[in-house]
């Protein structure tokens, strides 16, 4: 039977879909070690030019906020509206700005 | 169309949860909302889901047999190419599904011990012979057509990691259909054996293509939670139809007839009449009889029994590589 | 180009024989192999080699001008006719079989592969160049393999062995040069020290020793092939064979 320990672990593959632009999360793959990792990576999610760069993450190595948190973690941003420009109202005559 | 329910029976309910997180996160579903790994869910939502999913990965790992037995023979190089691409691609949407899965907290080694075990389902199609080369358009055509139409939707299905796996495996798929009608289109329009091929695909395929979509709604159990959790977007019957609606005219299209006596436009409904499924045969597939199910089980276990060594020898060799790293260091 | 030399169309067959066996065998994989991320892998390789055998035939074809198409060549041909390398058309044997035959073969096809790019022949060049970043990660993927395998577990250095054992008898032929190739102003025999430095590289990270020398087995590329060919070939052209003048 299955045995966790023998699977090889998980990463997590991120992809640089061109220049200018961030690694973007696309999904995982399981390898033995990194450099695996960067070739299962490529071979499975950059079949059809969706990349220039990628990255991979052991799966196990992220640490995620707890969804029980988001409340406190995430809402004290929305009466921030100061923060957005169109907080400011500048007559429409002004330009560059 | 994978994701059929198979069980025939209603999923046992789970322990008792604490009611106002069950209806929040009914609530959130409802309201379409989608659910990520780390939030509450209920159990029964979480069982389902790692069977609904498990199964469709399994189903696009066993469905490269059929295809691929005819990847050495496909008739020129670009449908060889064509063809490897294919099979390929049903390779990385298993694993983009197992992957959506794993998130649950099963590994892929179990689901696939629970699949080589015969505890795990499959879509039954694949429990049938490709004898031609006509049937490799008639998947690509039927069976993927059928796919899709159950695909499209769960792109917007609640749990996030299985939605973005059908976008990524929607956008894949778009030609596999294109080309499987394409193939039958040549071979219908081909010499006389070419299109005794292509009917003789079809008279075959047409029957296990409807029992893609599953049991009849009142013999689907599952299907009024399934669809409450958004897992499941329209029920079997109206999906069968909608496939028959379609495919019968692209049938035509090219002078090849499904093979069904009972296969009548009705005007007053504006849908096609059809002839009963041979429900029997179904459940003798799903149960594991079908004709070349033996051939198939033990195609999937050769190449897992015969990779073990391999997956054991990577494995041994990146613990070594990192001790003698940290060694030097 | 219906004068153009004909050796310079047997070269571009030699070329397109030895990615279409070669792409032929890996397909055979797909479905089989140990981990669906190794499926992928193989499958990705195999397409590379079927599409840089497109590009080879149908380069013959059009220096030969007899109207034979890429397509013609590939399924119309019996094995004297064929002109692959005998490595190319062994069985896959298990993986590391099929991994020994890749990374000998990948690290020729690369360095063959650099010097036909700066070939005076445009045409020959530029399937070549293009050609060429493919086959780089093919020998890099390779090469990862015969490491992981030969420094692995006990077994699978036994049977990484055994692979290279198999397909090593093959190895000279690739460098065997003859009027053919030079007529394309190809010295094969010239890549031989950069392809020994190559593996004699990863052997050393794997741990492995070159397998002990045996005669070299030479002749496919005269038509002389293994009985592996005639099978594979009646196979792959089951179809053209059975529906004569058939379009698909």
């Amino acid at each position: 039977m299955s045995d966790a320990s023998k699977e090889w672990p998980l990463w997590e593959v991120f992809v640089r879909g061109k220049g200018g632009l961030s690694h973007r999360h696309v999904g995982s793959v399981h390898a033995a070690d990194a450099k695996m990792a960067v070739e299962h990576a490529r071979d499975t999610y950059t079949r059809r030019m969706e990349g220039v760069s990628l990255w991979v993450v052991p799966s196990a190595q992220i640490t995620a906020s707890d969804p029980g948190d988001a409340a406190a973690l995430f809402e004290p941003a929305e009466d921030k509206i100061y923060r957005h420009p169109t907080f400011y109202s500048i007559p429409d005559h002004i330009k560059h700005i | 169309m994978y994701t059929t329910d198979m069980t025939g029976k209603k999923t046992a309910q789970p322990v008792a949860e604490d009611p106002a997180r069950v209806a929040a996160f009914e609530a959130r579903v409802a309201n379409d909302e989608f659910i990520e790994p780390k939030d509450w869910m209920p159990e029964a939502y979480r069982r389902t889901l790692i069977r609904q999913i498990s199964q469709h990965a399994h189903s696009e790992i066993v469905g490269m047999l059929p295809e691929g037995n005819w990847i050495t023979r496909a008739p020129n190089l670009r449908r060889k190419a064509i063809l490897l691409a294919k099979v390929q691609d049903e390779g990385g949407h298993g694993l983009y599904l197992y992957a959506a899965a794993e998130t649950l907290g099963v590994s892929r080694d179990e689901m696939t011990e629970a699949l080589l075990s015969g505890k795990a389902k499959y879509s039954t199609i694949f429990n049938y012979p490709t004898l031609t080369w006509a049937d490799i358009g008639a998947i690509g055509w039927l069976v993927d057509g059928a796919a899709i139409m159950n695909q499209v939707p769960l792109q917007r299905t609640s749990y996030g990691p299985y939605a973005r796996a059908m976008v990524r495996i929607c956008k894949e798929e778009s030609f596999h259909q294109r080309q499987g009608y394409e193939i039958m289109m040549h071979l219908a329009q081909g010499t006389p054996e070419q299109k005794r091929m292509a009917q003789d695909a079809l008279d075959r395929w047409w029957q296990p293509s409807l029992m893609m979509f599953g049991p009849p709604d009142d013999k689907s159990p599952n299907t009024e939670q399934s669809m409450r959790w958004r897992i499941k977007r329209e029920t079997n019957d109206e999906l069968r139809q909608k496939f028959v609606d379609i495919t019968v005219p692209q049938a035509e299209a090219i002078g090849l007839k499904a093979p069904d006596p009972a296969l009548k436009w009705n005007e007053a409904r504006g849908h096609y009449d059809f002839g009963e499924v041979d429900w029997d045969e179904f459940w003798a597939v799903v149960k594991g009889d079908g004709p070349v199910a033996k051939e198939r089980m033990q195609a999937r276990r050769k190449a897992w029994d015969d990779g073990a060594w391999v997956r054991e020898a990577a494995r041994v060799h990146a613990v070594k590589r990192a001790a003698a790293k940290l060694a030097a260091e | 180009m219906a004068d153009a030399p004909p050796p310079l169309a047997a070269c571009a067959l030699r070329l397109g024989d030895d990615a279409l066996i070669l792409g032929q065998r890996l397909s055979e994989w797909c479905g089989h192999a140990p981990a669906i991320e190794i499926d992928l892998s193989l499958a990705n390789v195999a397409l590379d080699q079927i599409g840089q055998a497109a590009h080879f035939l149908g380069l013959a074809g059009e220096i030969e001008g007899k109207g034979r198409d890429a397509d013609k060549l590939a399924f119309h041909r019996d094995v004297m006719d064929f002109a692959n390398c005998l490595l190319v058309e062994q069985p896959n044997g298990d993986f590391a079989q099929t991994v020994a035959r890749q990374f000998l073969f990948s690290h020729y096809q690369e360095l063959l592969y650099a010097a036909l790019a700066e070939s005076k022949d445009a045409r020959f060049a530029a399937i070549a160049a293009k050609a060429l970043k493919e086959v780089k990660y093919h020998a890099t993927l390779a090469s990862d393999w015969v490491v992981r395998l030969g420094d692995g577990a006990e077994e699978s250095r036994a049977r990484m062995i055994a692979g290279l054992d198999w397909m090593w008898r093959f190895a000279d032929e690739l460098f065997a040069a003859d009027e053919i190739d030079a007529a394309l102003g190809l010295d094969k025999a010239a890549l031989r020290s950069a392809w020994d430095a190559r593996i004699d590289a990863v052997l050393a990270d794997a741990t492995l020793e070159r397998p002990a020398a045996h005669r070299p087995v030479l002749g496919g590329r005269t038509g002389r092939h293994s009985e592996h060919l005639g099978h594979l070939l009646s196979e792959m052209q089951f179809l053209q064979r059975a529906y004569p003048g058939a379009a698909w």
